[in-house]
């Protein structure tokens, strides 16, 4: 079995949400040995580590903290990114809930390793649990006079999936609208309030720890070279034990889904794999010997992403698996770059017209080529994560995506897993509608 | 707080004025905002159109909201949804019309090993089934 974990250690016997107990096990106790050491050294240990980040673009956290301007007269600040919010991704809410303090431990130890005096982790605001079981912790350390000199808030977002994307994020934090900025400049050199900023996902920082009490060299030991470790792999969909699973990077996608997650319910055949999020581009039954590390998965042509894996059986409609996709991305476009406002909107018609069979051969192609002036031409990537994943659907299940143009309508004929399926985008507004005198 | 501008706080703000409104922002509620933290008005509703959580029209006294994004939507979130629709007699987007409940389908919750999830007055019931509505229908009603 490829589960090992390291996060999510004691979890399971122990209630580490509880200072007490999280220092039984040797908690803070990496927090008093980074502050031994110079701040300099813990960036060096982080880069030796080559811990990349788990938020989904996979970005060296220590070559990061390494990038962030010096002696700027300003102050330098560290954000974790705690806006969970890519479909299928559930594992950092694990961690906040389950082992909050490693996670605290972890901004401590970033925190003293930038020299940072001033730490925000932005909560996503529907993660209630959460924001209850992290205060709780924040408290605890206080009390106990963790903290330092260090000022840690949680700040509360109100949903909305693009403040998971940085620049957004930090407009967000600002008290603006979530929409993101252009770059450069980055945040290491002006991010939040101007300022030099370090933004890390959760996982990411809770990683921040085991580094230092093991050093760097060793973490790089753990799991897969070039991206070492192990993630907490967020399992869910057509699958008989849907959960999070904390493995080292390189198990592979077989090893999750078969011996850990038990297959699809009823022995069902899988027909195709989201490995990370939404956002990612799908993988097929073919590509099960795929080893599921930043690279590997790169290679088969899709993204490890947030490590969010959909399983998807045989009963599903691409078609319709698309479509909702796409609407989720229009809903949460946040309507400042064009290509990605109209696109999302544009390719939600076009796969409603192709859904309904209503759709001629030509708009098939259209699709694409609205798919094709989405990707790249925006601020940010929520653009290419509604589009990316869109070719894919079609290049790999175009006989389906055929069929529904050339039978007029789905050839499931009512019996997909998805039909119906109604998405947010569709739902009216409570705006009282003026009655039109006849 | 250790925010160095006020204007950091505007959702917790909004957050807190929603709550003393009913649950939602009348023009009065933003006003409010503007004026503690001295933001135009303009600046105040941008902000608040902006997120999910904030809500520009009245809503019922409880609210359900159902996950129909795809890891829930795989093992049966529509079947979810309609039982509620068909037990409080509202489409989704609705609010019952003795203004007890707001149903809203909603994108995803971050609860997909446990699906379908259903989050009731901002607490999350994972998973629940169609089998499950009617109790939690009768729950909200009881509690009126």
């Amino acid at each position: 079995m490829a589960v090992r974990e390291l996060l999510l250690a004691g979890a399971d016997e122990r209630d580490l949400t509880k200072l007490k107990e999280y220092q039984a096990l040797g908690g803070y106790e990496s927090l008093a040995k980074a502050r031994g050491m110079k701040p300099e050294a813990v960036v060096e240990e982080l880069i030796a580590s080559n811990l990349r980040g788990r938020g989904g673009a996979g970005f060296p956290m220590g070559r990061k903290a390494s990038f962030l301007a010096k002696e700027t007269g300003k102050p330098t600040y560290l954000v974790v990114n705690a806006d969970e919010s890519e479909p299928g991704t559930f594992k950092d809410r694990e961690i906040l809930t389950r082992s909050p303090h490693r996670l605290l431990e972890g901004c401590l130890c970033a925190a003293h390793a930038i020299e940072s005096e001033n730490v925000f982790v932005y909560l996503r605001g529907e993660y209630l649990d959460a924001y209850e079981v992290l205060s709780q912790a924040l408290e605890d350390a206080r009390r106990a006079g963790l903290l330092g000199d260090v000022s840690l808030t949680i700040h509360r977002g109100a949903g909305a999936y693009i403040c998971g994307e940085e620049s957004a994020l930090l407009e967000s934090l600002e008290g603006k609208r979530g929409q993101p900025r252009s770059r450069p400049p980055f945040p290491a050199v002006s991010g939040l309030y101007a300022s030099p900023t370090l933004i890390n996902n959760v996982q990411t920082v809770a990683t921040v720890p085991l580094i230092v009490e093991h050093g760097g060299a060793w973490y790089a030991s753990v799991g897969a070279e070039p991206s070492p470790g192990t993630v907490v792999f967020s399992l869910s969909g057509n699958i008989s034990r849907p959960g999070n699973y904390e493995l080292e990077l390189g198990t592979p996608l077989r090893t999750l889904l078969y011996n850990i997650g038990g297959g699809p319910p009823g022995g069902r055949a899988i027909k195709a794999i989201i490995p990370g999020g939404s956002s990612t581009t799908v993988m097929t039954p073919d590509q099960l010997d795929t080893a599921l590390d930043f690279n590997s998965v790169a290679e088969s042509g899709s993204q490890l992403g947030a490590a969010a894996v959909i399983v998807i059986d045989d009963r599903a409609c691409m078609v319709q698996l698309a479509l909702r996709a796409s609407q989720f991305y229009m809903h949460e476009s946040c309507g400042k770059c064009t290509p990605c406002r109209e696109g999302t909107r544009w390719m939600v018609q076009l796969l409603r017209k192709i859904e309904d069979g209503e759709a001629v051969q030509s708009e098939l192609d259209l699709l694409l080529s609205v798919c094709d002036r989405m990707m790249g031409k925006c601020l940010c990537a929520l653009g290419d994560f509604a589009a990316g994943p869109v070719i894919q659907y079609v290049a790999h299940f175009s006989d389906e995506f055929q069929r529904h143009l050339d039978e007029g309508g789905c050839p499931f004929h009512g019996e997909s897993s998805l039909d119906g399926i109604f998405a947010p985008v569709d739902q009216h507004s409570h705006s009282p509608v003026a009655e039109v005198p006849a | 707080m250790s925010y160095p501008d006020r204007r950091s706080t505007i959702l917790n703000e909004l957050r807190e004025a929603q709550s003393r409104h009913d649950g939602w922002l009348p023009p009065e509620a933003l006003q409010e905002v503007s004026d503690e933290l001295d933001l135009a008005p303009a600046q105040v509703k941008a902000v608040a159109s902006f997120y999910d959580m904030l809500h520009l029209e009245p809503v019922g006294r409880h609210m359900v909201e159902v996950c129909t994004n795809l890891s829930c939507a795989l093992v049966g979130a529509q079947a979810v949804l309609e039982a509620f629709q068909d037990e409080l007699g509202v489409r989704a987007g609705e609010t019952t019309e003795d203004g007890a409940v707001t149903l809203r389908a909603v994108e995803c919750l971050g609860g997909c090993g446990r699906a379908t999830v259903v989050a009731v007055d901002h607490r999350y019931r994972e998973p629940v089934s169609a089998e499950d509505v009617p109790a939690i229908v009768g729950e909200l009603r009881d509690g009126r």
